[in-house]
């Protein structure tokens, strides 16, 4: 099944050759992480937290340089490209099970723990004996309310709303621009890429926007018990998520000015868009769970 | 596009890499799987070692050689050094090395990410001994690194998050090239069900990796924003929970298990048709046998919870679904038996290990169906019970089929054969000298002592003092092995044939020994994949 | 393979030496400690029949596949002249069997389990509440009704003689490491429910001779109830087991106890003590080993 799939190749493989960007790539996340640690230990001030960010750029430049000039020269075959195509769609879905176990941490505290911190189901005596007075609602911070007395949950009907759109728009676009591509019709394709990544980019504009609201006006900090912790980490991850996609989406769009990328060749397109609509999808998540109800 | 690029391929074959380059930049799928090897090795005597000193410890009551909190960082290390980084780098080693040899391919999908995978877990695991050296207390909280206690430690922390960070990165990415090699770069003719039992077994193990590395990454991410941000996912005082972080690391832990024991399902099921003559039994039921073990794996994982106070129904839930894995599991064992029915069986040191994998996994087996029945487990849990039977499966079940696919594929490796009679010495200390050491452990859970104790009641002075006799014993025959290999590479004599076994199938079997640096640079023929395929 | 026989063996023909009935803990000579208590309880009786039902059904899988096993080790080996019968390579017939009967195993065991597992989560009509927190490391016992509360800590000479390097050699201590200064006192034929939690890390209060053990977390109440038989006066011991950090092996689960009258009137002491502001968690400490 797969033979035939590859006939024209099947007479060779393609093997490359050594590279030295892997071991550049393990350093950096290295330093990266022995940065993070020497800063959370307080052996060094927040300088350390740059090595390895800069280093991982660094790699990513070198690495993406490299294979695009192969790529470039055509020695890649199409069993590589769909190798590619492969690895992406197993990495997006590692990244899905990532976000998967925040959203396992909202609905176990909202559904279970919340309730019976309430005196729910098995748990009465550790209302009374524990924690008497706590309701169990939510939005909470805890019997405690660790983070402050009084907080403002976050609304459905303002910026999460409009970013709504926004992503829901950019998904639009980058279909667009792909379309564009397939048939290729190379300045509306430019476009609506530059499109999709300016909306990606306000989206992260309005979200960096809302958490200054909540942490100035509505006293909603990560610190704010389990809704605070969800919605932030939440939120934040995906927010970062959107910003890599985004950037990725610069890389290809500069790579389209440079007349990259053919109607049937454009794994590096089609991979980073697949990477935006799984950033969109896990967005709908968050503005149902995390937002809406 | 076909011209060029057979260009290139062919121009690769005559640059095989010189000197340390061919290690650090090494993107060929045999030399990356001898580095996995010998990692796991390291990792194996390092981990072993420090349970060389938990053994030396409770070889008698009342302490004798270091302080409690040291004995429990030992402990930690020894369990997060023995699952990531001997045994699970061992299966990586194995799946590079024997799957494109298996599936008639040239190499891994993904080479350089290959590459990568590999060189992230000397840094990890830099990392995570690192944590004995700087101030305050290594990590002491049990590999499971249950909140709050683990958050309790110093400086050690985030370096033991960050390490676990590193880990779940390398394993991700390997099982994605694992994956994305089996599905793409099987030769033309290697149909999904002619795939040897390793490929299949690999495969799953694969999709287990990617499926629960990353929640294991965002358990711990949660206890390092606990730490250090103030958030309160495990504090009931701001509406979080501890035993959240113990639902999600059981979904990570308990399909973890399995990653650890699936490979060894494979390569069992390589070994004994090998030295019955025989094709496997029951093929595609291996296959169903696999599959429905690792989806019920995703089902089980509040077993290890029963204590902490679950919903009755949860409870019966769990151990209803966890009872079931035996059936599956039970399906492959009899398979094995009958593999060896009516075979012609011989006892190379290979087949030594399957055999006694074969019975002492079932051993284990027999403990972990104890362990599902919950009102027992109310007795059983935290007790060294718990430390016999995952012992019994890891030890005689994942490392036993270590060995015996490392003794099975060495000839085809290096072109040359191991010492056979030293192998079997090997074989035969491990083999008694396990049991020495683990057997008792499960008296000693019955009669109630506790595990991750560095001190006992007199009454348990006995049996500990066997299994650590047991336990030294067996270390020191561990020694072998590495010896055995060492002196294969060095001086071993060379094999003559593609087969070093002459009840062998599969197309790793066709290639000459050692195989070519790029094994195969044109698929193998429909024949030759035909010829392969066991059954 | 033989050693591996031999180990199922062992043990077999070592449990059957106990299946009876298990030394109690305190026993001195460890060789003969291999089984679960009995215990004084209902429940613990009841588990430990489970725990032997389950162990004897494996057992009995064992010989029959082991015994398959080692028959084809036997007689289908090369050595002996054996040619394998390659056609011998699918059943339906025998695999369909082999699936069908542990289900059918598994479930004759679910079944009793799943009952006694109802029955011990009933915490329905105690008659006592007990209120039991862990910290690191010994517990607080609470009598909920009287109020009567205090604290239970490992007691000084095994703590002398635990201690790295303490040249005390542990045989010479009374049930080294199983000793508390001030044991939960109960009485028997009684149902008493245990409110267990924790104030710091996870704990677990383990009492073998009950059959109870519950992780004590903190934030959270899990209870758990138990009847010891009547007339079954004495003193029983287990430990915490969760691992909670650096003492996590030092603080002991001791029970002592006693009828009803006698309880009815430890209570009221205590209570009277209490009532004089005397601190019961200082009263009376073990005295040295001597
Ligand atoms: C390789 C790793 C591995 C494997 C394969 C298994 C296999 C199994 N495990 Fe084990 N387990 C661990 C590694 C593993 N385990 C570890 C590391 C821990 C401790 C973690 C920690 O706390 O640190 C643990 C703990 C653990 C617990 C929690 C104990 C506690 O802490 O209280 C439980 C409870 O249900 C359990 C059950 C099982 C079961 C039912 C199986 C089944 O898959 C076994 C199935 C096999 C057989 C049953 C034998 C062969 C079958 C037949 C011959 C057919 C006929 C048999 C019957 C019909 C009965 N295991
Ligand atoms: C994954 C595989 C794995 C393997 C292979 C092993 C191998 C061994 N394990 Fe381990 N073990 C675990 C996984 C594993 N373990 C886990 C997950 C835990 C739970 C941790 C926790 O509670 O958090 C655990 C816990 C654990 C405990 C309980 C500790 C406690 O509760 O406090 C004990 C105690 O006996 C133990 C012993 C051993 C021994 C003696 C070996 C031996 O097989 C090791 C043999 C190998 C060597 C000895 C190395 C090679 C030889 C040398 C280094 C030469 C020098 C030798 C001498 C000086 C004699 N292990
Ligand atoms: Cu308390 Cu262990
Ligand atoms: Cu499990």
């Amino acid at each position: 099944m797969a033979s035939n799939a590859h006939a024209p190749d099947s007479q060779h493989y393609y093997v490359p050759h050594g590279s030295p960007w892997p071991i550049v790539a393990a350093v950096a996340l290295f330093v990266l992480m022995w940065g993070a640690v020497a800063y959370l230990d307080n052996w060094s001030g927040a300088w350390s937290l740059l090595p390895g960010p800069l280093l991982l750029f660094f790699m990513f430049g070198g690495w993406f340089h490299a294979v695009i000039g192969e790529n470039q020269h055509g020695v890649y075959n199409t069993q590589v490209d769909r190798s590619f195509r492969m690895g992406m769609l197993w990495f997006i879905f590692s990244e899905v099970m990532f976000f998967g176990a925040f959203f396992g941490a909202l609905f176990y505290s909202r559904v279970l723990v919340v309730p019976w911190l309430g005196g729910a189901g098995i748990r009465a005596l550790t209302n009374m004996l524990l924690w008497p007075h706590f309701e169990a609602t939510w939005p909470t911070n805890g019997p405690l309310h660790v983070g402050g007395e009084t907080f403002e949950a976050m609304s459905a009907y303002g910026i999460a709303a409009i970013n709504t759109l926004i992503l829901l728009t950019s998904g639009l676009t980058v279909t667009i621009a792909h379309h564009a591509l397939r048939s290729g019709h190379r300045t509306r394709l430019k476009i609506f890429l530059a499109l999709t990544f300016l909306l990606g980019f306000a989206f992260v504009a309005l979200q960096a926007h809302e958490y200054y609201d909540a942490y100035t006006k509505m006293n909603l900090r990560l610190t704010t018990g389990i809704y605070g912790s969800t919605f932030f980490m939440l939120t934040g991850f995906h927010g970062l998520h959107v910003t890599i996609g985004a950037i990725m989406l610069v890389v290809v769009w500069l790579r389209v000015l440079r007349g990259h990328f053919t109607p049937r060749q454009h794994f590096a397109f089609e991979a980073v868009s697949w990477y935006w609509h799984f950033v969109d999808v896990v967005w709908l998540g968050l503005f149902v769970f995390v937002y809406w109800l | 596009m076909a011209e060029p690029h057979a260009e290139t391929s062919h121009a690769d074959h005559d640059h095989k890499p010189h000197g340390w380059r061919r290690w650090v930049f090494a993107t060929n799928h045999k030399d990356i799987g001898t580095m996995y090897l010998v990692a796991s090795c390291v990792m194996f005597f390092i981990g072993g070692s420090a349970a060389m000193m938990i053994r030396a410890e409770l070889f008698k009551p009342g302490m004798q050689l270091v302080d409690p909190g040291v004995f429990n960082s030992l402990t930690t290390l020894h369990g997060l050094i023995m699952i990531f980084g001997a045994i699970m780098p061992a299966w990586v080693g194995l799946a590079n090395w024997m799957i494109p040899l298996q599936i008639g391919a040239p190499d891994m999908a993904l080479p350089r990410l290959n590459n990568l995978s590999f060189w992230i877990l000397p840094f990890a695991f830099s990392l995570l001994i690192a944590t004995l050296f700087v101030p305050g207390s290594a990590p002491a909280g049990g590999w499971t690194m249950y909140p709050p206690l683990t958050l309790q430690f110093g400086d050690s922390f985030p370096m033991l998050i960050f390490a676990i960070h590193l880990m779940g990165i390398s394993s991700i990415l390997g099982a994605i090239n694992v994956i994305v090699t089996i599905m793409n770069m099987r030769a033309p003719g290697m149909t999904l069900l002619r795939m040897p039992l390793f490929v299949w077994a690999w495969l799953i193990t694969a999709f287990l990796l990617i499926a629960v590395m990353p929640v294991l990454a965002g358990a711990v991410t949660m206890m390092l924003t606990d730490h250090f941000f103030g958030t309160s996912f495990f504090n009931a005082a701001g509406g979080g929970d501890p035993v959240m972080f113990q639902h999600i690391f059981w979904f990570f832990g308990h399909p973890e298990v399995y990653i650890m024991i699936l490979p060894a399902f494979g390569v069992i099921s390589e070994i004994i048709p090998t030295f019955s003559r025989k094709p496997i039994f029951g093929y595609e039921a291996m296959v169903y046998a696999i599959a429905s073990i690792a989806f019920l794996s995703f089902i089980v994982w509040a077993h290890h919870m029963f204590t902490v106070g679950l919903p009755v129904s949860a409870q019966l839930f769990f151990m209803f679904s966890t009872m079931l894995i035996a059936v599956p599991t039970g399906v492959k064992v009899f398979n094995w038996a009958a593999t060896m029915w009516k075979g012609s069986l011989t006892f190379e040191p290979p087949m030594l290990f399957a055999i006694a994998f074969l019975f002492l996994f079932s051993i284990g087996g027999f403990s972990g169906l104890m362990l599902a029945l919950v009102p027992a487990d109310y007795q059983y849990h935290g007790t060294y019970f718990v430390v016999a039977h995952f012992h019994y499966v890891l030890v005689t079940g994942s490392a036993f089929a270590i060995f015996g696919g490392v003794y099975y594929w060495l000839p085809k490796w290096t072109g040359r054969m191991y010492n056979m009679a030293l192998a079997k010495w090997h074989f035969w200390l491990s083999t008694i000298f396990v049991n020495v050491l683990f057997f008792p452990q499960h008296f000693l859970g019955l009669a109630g002592m506790p595990r991750r104790t560095p001190d006992y009641a007199v009454q348990f002075t006995d049996w500990n003092m066997v299994s650590s006799i047991g336990g030294f014993a067996f270390g020191v025959s561990q020694l072998l092995l590495p010896y055995i290999v060492w002196r294969c590479v060095r001086a071993g004599k060379p094999v003559e044939g593609n087969k070093a076994w002459d009840g062998a199938h599969g197309l790793e079997w066709e290639l000459p020994s050692p195989p070519p640096f790029h094994s195969w640079t044109v698929p193998p023929s429909d024949a030759l994949v035909a010829r392969g395929a066991s059954h | 393979m033989h050693r591996a026989r031999l180990g199922i063996l062992g043990g077999t023909l070592a449990l059957l030496a106990t299946a009876a009935g298990a030394p109690v803990a305190s026993a001195q000579s460890g060789w003969s400690l291999l089984n679960l208590p009995v215990g004084v309880t209902d429940v613990s009786r009841k588990i430990y029949g489970l725990h032997m039902m389950a162990f004897w059904i494996c057992v009995g899988i064992a010989v029959v596949v082991f015994g398959v096993m080692i028959w084809s080790l036997i007689f289908h080996r090369r050595s002996r002249g054996a040619v394998a019968d390659v056609t011998l390579i699918h059943n339906t017939k025998v695999e369909v069997i082999w699936t069908a009967v542990p289900v059918l195993i598994l479930i004759s065991m679910a079944v009793p389990a799943a009952n006694l597992l109802v029955k011990i989560n009933d915490n329905s009509h105690a008659q006592l509440d007990i209120k039991v927190t862990g910290f690191q490391w010994g517990w607080q016992y609470t009598y909920m009704k009287s109020g009567v509360s205090f604290v239970s800590k490992l007691a000084y000479d095994t703590d002398a003689a635990r201690q790295l390097g303490s040249g005390i050699n542990p045989d010479t201590v009374k049930n080294y490491l199983l000793d508390v200064d001030h044991p939960l006192v109960v009485p028997t034929g009684t149902k008493v429910r245990l409110l267990i939690t924790s104030v710091d890390v996870i704990h677990s209060w383990w009492l073998p001779d009950f059959g109870v053990k519950r992780d004590a977390l903190p934030g959270f109440i899990n209870e758990v109830s138990f009847t010891v038989d009547p007339g079954k006066l004495g003193v029983y011991r287990g430990q915490c087991t969760e691992l909670c950090g650096r003492d996590h092996a030092y603080m002991p689960v001791v029970v002592r106890t006693v009828s009803p009258a006698d309880f009815a009137a430890w209570l009221k002491r205590q209570q009277a003590l209490q009532k004089q502001g005397v601190d019961l968690s200082a009263q009376t400490i073990a005295a040295p080993a001597g």
